[in-house]
Order: C-alpha cells, then structure tokens, then sequence
C-alpha cells in the first residue's frame, strides 16, 4: 500500500482514471470508518466537499486546467477561520463560534478549488503537545491508539496518517506541526515567520505561530505551500515580494552541500531510539555526498526557558478578548467583573488558564525587565547564533522531538515534562526559521520517529531539497499505517 | 498668593483621517451603531491590525508644530485592560518611544507671552462607545456597545506640568486648537468628543520647587469647564492643606452643573497595564528626508503668523491673535491686503461688522459673500473719499447681501459722498437759517447742538455730506453768526 498524495491524485483526476466525487466519497467513507477510533475531526463538511468535488470535475470535463490541489480531499485546524464554518480552537469557549470572515490561507486556497472535509481536533487554543487539552475529544495517535498523535496540529497530523485526510493545515508556534506530524510518521513543515499570512489564524503568540502544511510526502507539503504562501496586505509581520516555485526545489541532490549537526539538540534528553535513528539519518547524507559540519548554538539551551516566558505572555494578551462581551462564551452574571471571570473560568481549560497566568506574570509591572525583556534578549541571541551558523552551513539536520509518541495520560499532568518535548523545535520558532520534519524511521515499538531539518530565513527551497533528498533515499520510512489504508 | 497651582494638561484629540488607524473602516462621526464595523476593529477572532499611514503622516505635522523631536525609530505597544469598549481587552497605543517628544507652544496671557512645554505626542486607538439604557452607568440595568469608534486614530498630547492657572489652561487648548485646524488634522469638536481633555494638578507653596500630590480631573467637556474645573480643584486642595488635611491622589470628575470636582469610586489598585511592544505592527522607521518633506507641507503656522501681523502689519497683538485663531480669517486678511488695502483698514472691518455678520450665518472668513478683493475695493471707495466710513457700513450690508461688488451698490444707490464745498455751504446757510433755536444753544455753550445741526445736514444729503466739510463749514458759519 502506498501512501494518497496529491501529485498521484492530481494525475488520476486530469487522466480521469478517476473523479474528484469519486475520490472524495471513497475518502469520506473510508472516514466515517476510522474516525470512531481515530478522532482527528471536531466538525465535517462533507456537503460541500462534495459540491466543490462536482464543480472540479465540471472543470476537468471542459478540459479546463485545474490546480494541483482540486478536488483532494484536506482539512484544516480549527484555529484556522472559514468563513460560515465554525472556529473552536478545541475550547467550550469558542464552541458555537462561526468565524464571518476567511483566512488569508482559506481565501487562496479557495481560489484552487479546495476541499475540506472538517476542521481539525488541536490542543485548546494551540497551547499544548499531545492534543490532550482539547475540550472535547482526544485524538489518537494511529500508530498505536493507545498513544497521543502529538500536538497541538495532533488532528491535523493523525488525519493525514488515518488516511481521512490527503493533506491539512496546521500551525506551528514551538512545534505544533512538526512534532505531531514526527509522533505520526509523516511530513510537517513550519515555513519562515512571516511567509504565509496568519491573516486568520486564531493567535496564541502573535510572533512565534505560523501556518503551514501536513502531508504524506515533500513533493505535496511543497505544493501545498505553494498555494498558501506569499505576501499579505492584511498581515502587517508578512514578508513582501515572490515566493518561488518550491517544487522546483524538489531535487534529490545533496552532494557538496553542508550540513550542519547542532550538538546542542543532541543532549542526554534523547531517546536512544532516537540517537540511533538520527545516526543513520547522518550517515545517510554523508553516503549521499553532503558535509558534515558540527555546530554549536550554545544558547538554545536556554530556549524553553525563553519560549515559556515569550509565548504565554503574547498569549494572555492575545487570549484576553475572550471576555463574555460580544462573541464565543458567555456566562451571565449581576456585573461586568463577574460575568468575564465566571466565563473564562468555565471556558478555558487548565493549561490555558496556567499559561494565561505565566504571560500575565511575567508582563507585569516590576516583573518585566527580568522576564519578558530578559527573554526577548536571549531570543535575539538564539537567532544571532542560528545566522552566524548558516554562514558556514547550508541546513541543518536535528531530531524532531526527543522520543516517539509516548502513552495518552503519561505526560499530561506533568506540564514541564510536557514543554521538555519541545526542546528541539522551538529554537526555531524563536529565530523565525523554517523547518521541516519528515519520516526518519521506527522506534523499538513501531512507533514513527522524525527527523527535523532547518534552514536559515525563507530557506525553503533548500530544506525541501534535502528532505525530499532523504525521502527518495529512505522509502521503507513512508509506509503506511494500518489506519491509513484507503480504498480508491 | 500663598499657593501656586501646577497644571499639566493631557489632550486626546481624533485625527481627521478618511479611515481608521489599523483598518479601512470609515472615521466618520455619527452613523447607525456598529455600521462602521469590519472583523479587524471588532477584534474577532484571527485579525490583524495593518496601520494606516496617513495617521503616522498627521502626528508628525503636528509634532513639527509643536516644535518637536520626531523620533526616527518608534514603535506600537499594547496597554492591556478589560472593559467592554475594547474589543480586544488592550488597546494600540505607544509607551516608550512615541514618535514625537520635548516639543512646546507659546500662549499670549494678559499681554505676555509664555511658553508651555510638551513631553510627549504618541498615537493610539479609540475604543468603543457604552450606551447606558439609564441615564448615567450607575442608573442603569445594562449597556450595549457600539464600535463605531473603535479603531478611530487619536494623538494624545502630553504637556510639561508648565500651567500656572485655569486662564493659561484655557489659552492652551485654544491655541492646540487653533494649530490642530491649521493643520486640518483634527475639527477640535469637544462637544463630538473629537478633543479631550484631562488636567493632572497639584498645588504647592510659593517658592516651592517639589510637586505636591496631584489629582487628575476628568470630565471636563469644554473649554470654560477645563478653567473652571482646575481654579476649582486648586482652591479645593488649598482649603485642605489649610485645614491640616493631606490631598489624596485620586482622580475626580468635573461636574459641571454641580461646579465641583467629585472623587470618582476609587479603583481597588492602580492598573498595571503590562505594556509590551505590539508584535503585529512592524516599528514605526521615520528618515529625516521623511521629516523633511512633511516640514514642507506645513502651512505657515499661527505663530508665525501672528509675527508677521504685528510686524509687517502694525496690528496690535490681540487683533493679530484674534485674526490668526482661524487659518481661513488669516488667509481672508492676507488677500485682501494683496489686493491693494492698507492691513490696518482691513483688520478694523473684519474685527468689526464684518465679524458680526460671519458670526451671525455661522460660517467661516472663506465662505463669506464678500471676498477679500471685494472688501479691499470698498476700502479703496473710502480712501478715495467716494463714500464716508459711515455710509460704507451700509454699503458692506449690502455686499454681503448681494455679493455686488462697492462700486456696483455705490452707483445703484446714488451713494456717492458729496465733497463739493459750494454744494454743502448752501446746505449749512439753510440748516442754520432753519434751526436758529440750535444757533442759540451752541452760542450758549451747548455743544451737543451742533451734532443736531449735523444730523440735519446729513438727513438733507441723505449721508452722502463728507462730515469732514460739513464740520468746517458749519463752525465756520456758526461763529459768523
């Protein structure tokens, strides 16, 4: 069995081996099927899948040229707003909320004839890495079901492994597209900051997120981001001018190349699992021709550290409009005082609420030089470092996440623990770079480990290159899982 | 006087601005409620602000107007609270580095000029309006929230604690005034909440160089109630250290139908506002080039004005002040001196009847039926001795009326001053004749008689009688008799 791509899809669809309604059915049954187990999706859309699915084919019955993406089956994370289609962020506070207005992201995608399927299960407003502090459900990992998909972008990922999904959208602000898509065995990238609109992505840290694709393969995560990147009028941090062709960058060839290894990143916190598999991945460029460079970003140790202080204090700025008043939530009461703070205690959930109180913390008066400011430092010596080592390396190669995914309920009440997973990708969110995780093997378990690639700013063609490099080389780490094995 | 009262004023005024700061929306005032609305200003779920550039072009004119620095790097921050006017639970303004510091405007004060220094000029958004369905927020059972307003641009302007009195005050905000619509950033309508005013202010002993304990006032919705509300306040904190008693720092509200600044319910703690730079806006980059060019499309400012006025002009500094306080009042005085008349003439009419007459129809100098060249030809009549000043007051009456120009009203009316010294002997010789009572009175000393026998002679030449000659003729015949 191998895995649904859109560039395979898309060449049925124009060869009219078979229809965009045909393929769309096939996926949705093939959903109703998996998902009682699965639980990726918090809402479907199937009706208009399958109206968009018939204009598709009208198209292509016309002999009309259609994008790459028409008539594939997806699905977005429901921190991303469409409009008329209900935005939860996996809170009882934005439960019955209907977004009036599309994402930038939607907005292009619309314009390639898209099909979405549902908005997707995600840790409650993005702030997590397991998917386990959605309101309403928890989504499992396919692999095993009986461990966590990732998060926050878990539904996001574990669709796409399901087979529910060809491709998604997720979002990623200290690895939430990476680190899922690692724990289940497909490709997730985070593009530059600043390279795809956030222009309707409901924010959690308003300098760290950013949107980007969740695929099967590097040739569909290219093409999704093809359709979604590119400068933005509405987004302010949206960095102007063309963006390329990333299949164009879509070429197995490492040869000459550097790569840089951040010894960093490969602390005594990895699983040896995971050492071994990141030693081979190392072997693997060097057999292909690269140069392995050791490098040392000294500061990224203190990355947690700096994230945990950045992110919550942008997301209780971010998160406080949730106030009762005019949208999402709300709780009566005699007074103004009252009716806010019963609604947000009834509408966020722990770990919102404890990040809600650390950003509030840090931000205050008396406490922000030595918190915020202090954090806002060591992030600019992160990227300093980060550019001083892309001087000497052209990508780098780390592991995703420091293990593979681990049992639902294990980490959950361990929030540190929870935010050690994020050692590896967060110094990127930090310095703004892109990075891209794709399939690097299988730990002792079976279970999927990944292997996480970093470029410097707007380096995507070259962390596309060399990813699709090491995928072309490794095709026993795409096969599919048991859930994910769809009838066409 | 044994204390000094110590005022700094902080003034919120809205730009004028086709559209909102951080979205397209439109600034007008009025409309149906949340008409003016789009997802960015209602603060839904997923928007970002894009800043409007016209706003960052308006606050750097006025900081040149001011006189001030404009700082070439400068930045957005986020001043967080929860109320239900802002859509967002935070506001868009600037903390430490507003794009203009260290500026300051003169005001003229019982004939001296002093200098108010300004700290700070930063720009921000306006919140929401609450519709109480009571009368005031304490009477009422709930609000409803309209966000026309949110998102509408606001410069707040940050004076040095310089002010002295209510009187220097008032003479600040009106001179703000008069540069804000010069510069056509703002129309400065207190009543439309277009100019806000907030005073901080602390008294302390003569001599005295700490600042005592200050309360700010707020509330103070005109002018005369910003002077009201500061003598107000400074006598009420005077009474209290006289009587042994600490002022307590706190804000109050002027109530102006009361005349009296009441402590509003006092807030559990100060808020802490948690400012952090605002990570959807990129800094604010100004070059000098940038400067430069906005420099060169300030208009010549009152000041400067004024300046010229008393110097070129020989007005006198009050006429210069009062003709200034408008730019299209200045503009109207400067063409009508380039169209040939003397500034002086010029500025006594428009002082004058042609103040009344502007006034009455509620308009502005540049909308008046008689323009500036129109008035200087009617001065030219008067130079010319063609018309008397007393009978070009009803010829101005009936310009404005008409919009003719003088000549034209002149001619129609057979208005032209009779100068002819054997036509009006002839006229005195029978004034006198007809009136020898008058004759009598002025012999025996009673002065006012020859102003009747004046009005005589002026009711028999319909006005048109030089007064100059009919004077000099009729004392002349007078001591003949």
């Amino acid at each position: 069995m191998v895995r649904l791509t859109i560039h395979d899809l898309h060449k049925k669809l124009i060869n009219k081996e078979i229809s965009a309604q045909e393929l769309t059915t096939a996926i949705i049954k093939h959903k109703e099927k998996v998902e009682p187990e699965i639980g990726s999706y918090l809402s479907d859309d199937h009706e208009q899948a399958l109206i968009t699915a018939a204009l598709v084919d009208e198209k292509i019955a016309r002999g009309e040229k259609i994008a790459p993406l028409a008539g594939i089956a997806g699905a977005i994370k429901d921190n991303i707003c469409i409009k008329g289609k209900s935005a939860t962020c996996a809170s009882k506070m934005l439960e019955n909320y209907i977004s009036p207005y599309d994402a930038t992201v939607i907005k292009k995608l619309k314009d390639n004839d898209f099909i979405s399927l549902g908005k997707l299960n995600m840790d409650e407003f993005a702030m997590g890495g397991s998917t386990e502090t959605s309101a309403f459900k928890k989504t499992k990992n396919p692999w095993d079901v009986e461990r966590v998909p990732g998060g926050s972008s878990g539904g996001s990922a574990a669709a796409v492994a399901s087979g529910t999904a060809v491709w998604t959208l997720g979002s990623d602000t200290g690895g939430s597209i990476r680190q899922p898509a690692s724990f289940c065995g497909v490709v997730g990238l985070k593009p530059t900051y600043g390279l795809v609109s956030r222009y309707g992505l409901i924010a959690f840290a308003s300098s760290l997120d950013q949107i980007g694709p969740i695929t099967n393969d590097v040739t569909d995560a290219a093409l999704v981001l093809n359709a979604i990147s590119g400068h933005d009028s509405n987004d302010s941090t949206s960095i102007p001018g063309k963006r390329p062709d990333y299949i164009k960058a879509l070429v197995a060839d490492v040869k000459g190349l550097n790569v840089g290894i951040p010894k960093e990143f490969f602390s005594k916190g990895l699983h040896p699992d995971v050492k071994l598999a990141m030693d081979k991945a190392i072997k693997t460029y060097e057999e292909l021709g690269a140069n392995i460079v050791e490098v040392s970003l000294p500061n990224v140790v203190h990355g947690i550290s700096s994230y945990y202080i950045i992110a919550p204090a942008e997301a209780s700025s971010n998160l406080a409009r949730y106030d009762g008043v005019s949208y999402g939530l709300r709780i009566p009461a005699d007074n103004l005082v009252e009716m806010t703070t019963k609604t947000r205690t009834a509408g966020f959930g722990d770990e919102v609420k404890r990040r809600i109180l650390l950003g509030t913390y840090v931000l205050s008066s008396g406490y922000y030089d030595a918190y915020y400011l202090k954090a806002m430092k060591v992030r600019s010596l992160i990227k300093q470092e980060f550019d001083a080592a892309f001087e000497k390396v052209d990508f780098m190669l780390t592991p995703t996440a420091p293990n593979a995914a681990y049992k639902l309920g294990e980490k959950i009440n361990d929030p540190l623990a929870m935010y050690m997973e994020d050692m590896c990708t967060i110094p990127v969110n930090l310095a703004g770079l892109p990075g891209i995780s794709i399939p690097a093997g299988f730990d002792s378990n079976g279970m999927p480990i990944g292997l996480q690639l970093l470029g410097p700013a707007l380096g995507e063609s070259m962390i596309l290159r060399a990813a699709y490099t090491f995928e072309q080389a490794h095709p026993e780490y795409s096969k599919v899982a048991k859930f994910g094995e769809v009838n066409i | 006087m044994k204390y000094e009262t110590v005022v700094g004023l902080e003034v919120h005024t809205e730009l004028k601005t086709k559209s909102k700061i951080f979205c397209g929306c439109t600034t007008e005032f009025g409309g149906e409620q949340n008409t003016h609305v789009c997802p960015v200003c209602l603060g839904l779920p997923g928007v970002l602000p894009v800043l409007n550039e016209r706003v960052v072009e308006y606050a750097i004119r006025v900081g040149l107007a001011l006189n001030c620095e404009i700082l070439p790097f400068s930045k957005f921050d986020r001043k967080n609270y929860f109320y239900p006017d802002l859509p967002k639970d935070w506001q868009t303004s600037q903390y430490d580095l507003p794009i203009c510091l260290n500026g300051y405007l003169d005001i003229h004060v019982n004939g001296e000029t002093k200098r108010i220094r300004i700290n700070r000029i930063h720009m921000e958004e306006d919140a929401g309006k609450l519709v109480h369905d009571g009368n005031t927020i304490s009477t009422s059972n709930s609000s409803n929230v309209d966000y026309n307003r949110t998102g509408v641009p606001l410069l707040e302007i940050v004076s040095e604690p310089d002010i002295r009195s209510g009187e220097e005050a008032k003479a600040y905000l009106e001179k703000l005034k008069t540069i804000l619509k010069y510069l056509d950033v703002s129309d400065c309508r207190m009543e439309e909440g277009s100019l806000r005013c907030d005073a901080n202010i602390s008294i302390r002993l003569m001599g005295e160089t700490k600042l005592g304990t200050k309360t700010e006032i707020k509330n103070m919705n005109s002018f005369s109630g910003v002077q009201k509300g500061i003598e107000y306040e400074a006598l009420r904190q005077a009474e209290l250290l006289e009587d042994g008693e600490a002022v307590v720092q706190e804000t109050r509200t002027w109530d102006d139908s009361k005349g009296m600044t009441l402590s509003m319910r006092k807030k559990e703690q100060e808020n802490d506002y948690r400012y952090f730079p605002e990570p959807d806006l990129m800094p604010i980059i100004t070059s000098t080039e940038k400067v430069e060019a906005i420099r060169a499309t300030l208009p010549e400012l009152a000041d400067a004005k004024v300046k010229r006025f008393v110097e070129n002009y020989g007005l006198t500094l009050t006429e210069a002040d009062i003709l200034t306080s408008l730019r299209e009042t200045a503009d109207y005085l400067d063409s009508a001196v380039k169209a040939g008349a003397e500034p002086k003439s010029v500025s006594n009419w428009m002082l004058g009847d042609m103040s009344k007459m502007v006034n009455e129809a509620n308009i502005t100098f540049d909308q008046a039926p008689i323009k500036p060249e129109q008035l200087a030809g009617m001065i030219a009549l008067i130079d010319k001795g063609t018309i008397s000043g007393k009978i070009a007051k009803h010829v101005i009456t009936k310009m404005w009326e008409t919009g003719k120009n003088a000549e034209v009203v002149v001619e129609e009316e057979g208005l032209v001053q009779i100068t002819d010294e054997g036509a009006i002997e002839v006229i005195v010789i029978k004034i006198i004749d007809a009136n020898p009572k008058s004759v009598e009175d002025y012999k025996s000393g009673k002065g006012k008689a020859i102003g009747f026998l004046v009005g005589q002679i002026m009711k028999e030449t319909k006005g048109r009688a030089n007064p100059g000659v009919v004077n000099q003729l009729l004392v002349k015949h007078l001591q003949n008799k």
